[in-house]
């Protein structure tokens, strides 16, 4: 395993170079993980990436780094104790200089060809390339894939970068092909695949961090997916909006962050009462309030399990990794349609925003019975598992109406307490359903065997696999559905267990308190993370050895 | 056609909303008369007395939440271009709450139709100063009168780019028929302010009795945008009819 650190100013291009080298590294058939790490702010300060790789799959960067890559001096002051003992530090020489370091003039080569300065990033990721022993026809074949219109100048500086190094930079690694090139994405992206493969029609969003790449990757992609994407005037217009759309038979997901979700939560009890199927994505940030808007956190549990007034069913489903990103959001997809409710997939930044390798099977798309609806049509017809035959507008001879208020069958508004009683007992049988269906898909994870159990969720996961690589007799738990909680198998990994150490980015452990809610269990070694960062593996596997001792 | 449902109709005897029901069902069955199918129609409803419009007539509806027609309507249009979609809408629940969405719905041209049952108050919360409610209105929220001046909704869909701009009165209900089968009909978003009295808590009858004039029988210019916001500072004789129309493209025709 080994990391490569590449820092610099926000607009030096430091996400795209990461990404680019996430490439040149998958194609020589390398596992890859990329954190992107960045203020909010959009030019100046200070952002980097850690792409760390090997032969193996990887779930996680590394701090600890072989190469830094500065585009400033800033990133060589800050990262400099991150270098292993035999790393080396590249730096754009034309901007700083730097003792100890190797320069690289970067903006002559820029200037030579008459390119832009964001172009820097392509020259030190050609010295780079070089110093890993990495064949240049890859990273002409990267470029030209990631750059298709602009290729040819970064070629160019790419290839002055790598010759430059020849003369000036000792190999430190001979990276050759060692397998089949893969694939990279980010969490977002994966949340975004499975919905369209699963058959999404329409994403409607409101830009907001960690959310918006979604709402970016298919807008642009929009003409391909045959998908409509809108952005409305705010949250509130964007959830209903889809529950219209969804009303009208679209398949709508939509997108934000707690903020912004907090705007959704009235309509959110719209889509329980009226029974409308959508999908809400709704990626973590550190809160309270505005929090530490670029940076991650998984504090909104409690609230999305607790969102909307009143009592309706909800699915609540928390992916850890950009795979099951991917199988997740289509899962959330049928699970909305089938049983006629909101699904929460809940992602946090480091999910939504890292990049992995990414290795999936296709999906097959949701198929939903539909009713042909006719003269007695009831929308909310009352049936033994809550569900009620789903028609649209539009539906010949029929009429279908959909309410807000306590309805009956038809959907006419009532206040009538028997019928009221009755419309709640079969929205909420509902739930009975779900909990059936949810028993035979995956709920938790169970990765190794062991007296001793760490459980987990979200992107805390990939941290933890990388941790455990370091312990024995370790068996770790990955919740991944919330709601409904999946009591007995959660019940059945833990009440054997030795030690349990529950790990998550929050302050006040709010899974740990969800399985004790939910099974009595009591989980007191708790490894909690509310510095606004993601877990990181070599730390994160001293605590564990602490307590876990 | 009939489109009575069996629901129990609870407005106050005498409530502005008969005259807007009645409006409302005839121009529906007008419309399915010139071929659009039953099926097609959809209509929605904010939260208010006014709401309580989508129960009391036999179509495909969506009786929504306060202030939120405007974007759920907008998701139907989306899903399913074809269906005819009209939204009613109280004073309150489009001034007030929903303002923002308002707005954009006409900034958007959606090709939908919103009719605002505008009685001036807050009726079904038992009677608050709205945005539309006149300055020194008495209410149980503002004892001593409202201290705020009204919103101009008329100049305010004018400037937000609403493609048809129309006031009608629920005591005129044959006018507002006509009024509403023109806004359905009008490609783009359509906007009818329609002036309410509440029995309860704001009666006007006599007030808009006396006041109101069909201004496009006096050769009012609808293709005038600039005699269409004069028009809709008159107040000393309250005009209704169509203030503006013309033609642009439709929001979702921008989607394949």
């Amino acid at each position: 395993m080994k990391t490569i650190t590449i820092g610099g100013k926000a607009g030096d291009g430091i996400k795209a170079a990461g990404k680019l080298f996430a490439n040149i590294l998958s194609q020589l058939g390398y596992y890859v993980f990329v954190l992107d790490d960045y203020p909010s702010l959009i030019t100046g300060g200070h952002n980097f990436n850690k792409i760390s790789f090997d032969k193996k799959p990887i779930f996680s960067h590394y701090k600890e780094t072989d190469v830094l890559i500065a585009l400033d001096k800033k990133t060589i002051d800050k990262h400099k104790k991150e270098l292993k003992k035999n790393g080396i530090i590249l730096y754009d020489s034309n901007s700083f200089s730097y003792k100890g370091a190797i320069g690289i003039p970067a903006q002559d080569f820029v200037k030579e060809v008459g390119g832009i300065k964001i172009m820097r990033n392509v020259a030190l990721l050609g010295a780079l390339s070089y110093a890993l022993g990495i064949d240049f026809k890859i990273v002409k074949s990267v470029l030209k894939k990631v750059y298709p219109e602009k290729a040819d100048k970064n070629i160019v500086i790419a290839q002055k970068g790598y010759t430059f190094a020849k003369e000036n930079v000792k190999q430190i690694l001979r990276l050759k092909k060692i397998g089949k090139p893969k694939e990279v994405m980010s969490g977002n992206t994966a949340i975004a695949y499975g919905a369209v493969r699963a058959g999404l029609d329409i994403y409607i969003a409101y830009p907001m961090t960690p959310a918006t790449s979604i709402l970016h990757y298919l807008a642009k992609n929009s003409q391909k997916f045959k998908l409509k994407v809108v952005q409305p005037e705010n949250e509130i217009s964007v959830i209903n909006m889809a529950l219209g759309s969804a009303y009208a038979g679209a398949k709508t997901m939509i997108g934000t962050s707690g903020g912004g979700f907090a705007l959704m939560n009235e309509a959110l009890s719209l889509a329980g009462m009226s029974e409308t199927p959508i999908v809400i994505v709704e990626c973590q940030r550190p809160g309270p309030s505005t929090g530490v808007p670029t940076y991650t956190s998984q504090a909104d549990l409690n609230f999305v399990l607790n969102a909307g007034h009143g009592e309706f069913p909800k699915v609540v489903i928390a992916p850890g990794t950009n795979e099951q990103a991917y199988y997740k959001s289509a899962e959330a997809l049928y699970l909305a349609w089938k049983y006629q409710v909101p699904v929460i997939l809940l992602s946090d930044k480091h999910l939504s925003e890292s990049l992995k390798t990414f290795e999936v099977k296709n999906l097959k798309k949701v198929k939903i019975k539909t009713s042909n609806g006719g003269k007695n049509y009831k929308r909310y017809l009352i049936t033994k598992d809550g569900v009620s035959p789903i028609a649209f507008p539009g539906t010949k001879d029929s009429v279908v109406k959909a309410s807000s208020y306590e309805h009956d069958e038809f959907g006419i508004t009532t206040e009538e307490p028997e019928v009221v009683k009755k419309m709640q007992q079969k929205r909420l049988r509902k739930m009975k359903a779900i909990e059936k269906e949810v028993e035979k898909l995956e709920a938790v994870k169970v990765y190794g065997k062991g007296k001793n159990v760490i459980v987990t969720w979200g992107s805390s996961i990939g941290a933890v696999l990388e941790a455990a690589k370091g312990l024995k007799n370790v068996k770790i738990v990955q919740i991944i559905y919330m709601l409904p909680f999946p009591k007995k198998s959660v019940e059945k990994h833990l009440k054997n267990a030795k030690k349990i150490v529950c790990v998550e980015a929050n302050a006040t452990g709010q899974l740990a308190n969800l399985i004790k809610l939910n099974t009595g269990i009591e989980i007191k070694n708790k490894i909690l993370k509310y510095d606004s960062r993601e877990f990181e593996p070599i730390e994160l596997l001293n605590e564990l050895k602490r307590w876990l001792k | 056609m009939k489109l009575d449902t069996y629901a129990e109709i609870t407005w106050c005897p005498g409530c502005g909303n008969f005259g807007i029901l009645t409006s409302v069902k005839n121009a529906i069955n007008e419309l399915i008369k010139e071929g659009i199918p039953k099926e097609k129609f959809v209509i929605a409803s904010g939260i208010g007395c006014h709401a309580k419009i989508v129960d009391y007539i036999n179509v495909n509806s969506f009786y929504s939440i306060h202030g939120r027609v405007p974007p759920t309507l907008t998701g139907i249009k989306l899903a399913n271009k074809d269906l005819v979609a009209i939204g009613f809408v109280g004073d309150g629940d489009i001034y007030d709450e929903g303002i923002s969405h308002l707005i954009h719905a006409a900034k958007r041209n959606t090709d939908i139709t919103i009719v605002v049952h505008d009685n001036g108050v807050f009726a079904l919360t038992t009677g608050q100063f709205t945005a539309t409610s006149p300055k020194g209105f008495k209410g149980k929220s503002t004892p001593k009168g409202s201290i705020e001046n009204p919103l101009n909704p008329i100049k305010l869909m004018l400037v937000s780019g609403a493609t048809f701009v129309a006031r009608g009165y629920a005591g005129k209900p044959e006018h507002l028929k006509e009024l509403i089968k023109k806004a359905v009909k009008h490609k783009g978003f359509s906007f009818v302010d329609v002036l309410q009295p509440c029995v309860a808590f704001n009666n006007t009858y006599n007030f808009y009795n006396k006041k109101v004039y069909d201004l496009n029988a006096e050769g009012h210019d609808t293709s005038n945008f600039e005699q269409a916001m004069k028009k809709a500072d008159e107040k000393e004789k309250i005009p209704i009819g169509i203030f503006y129309e013309t033609q642009a493209q439709v929001f979702e025709d921008h989607f394949n």
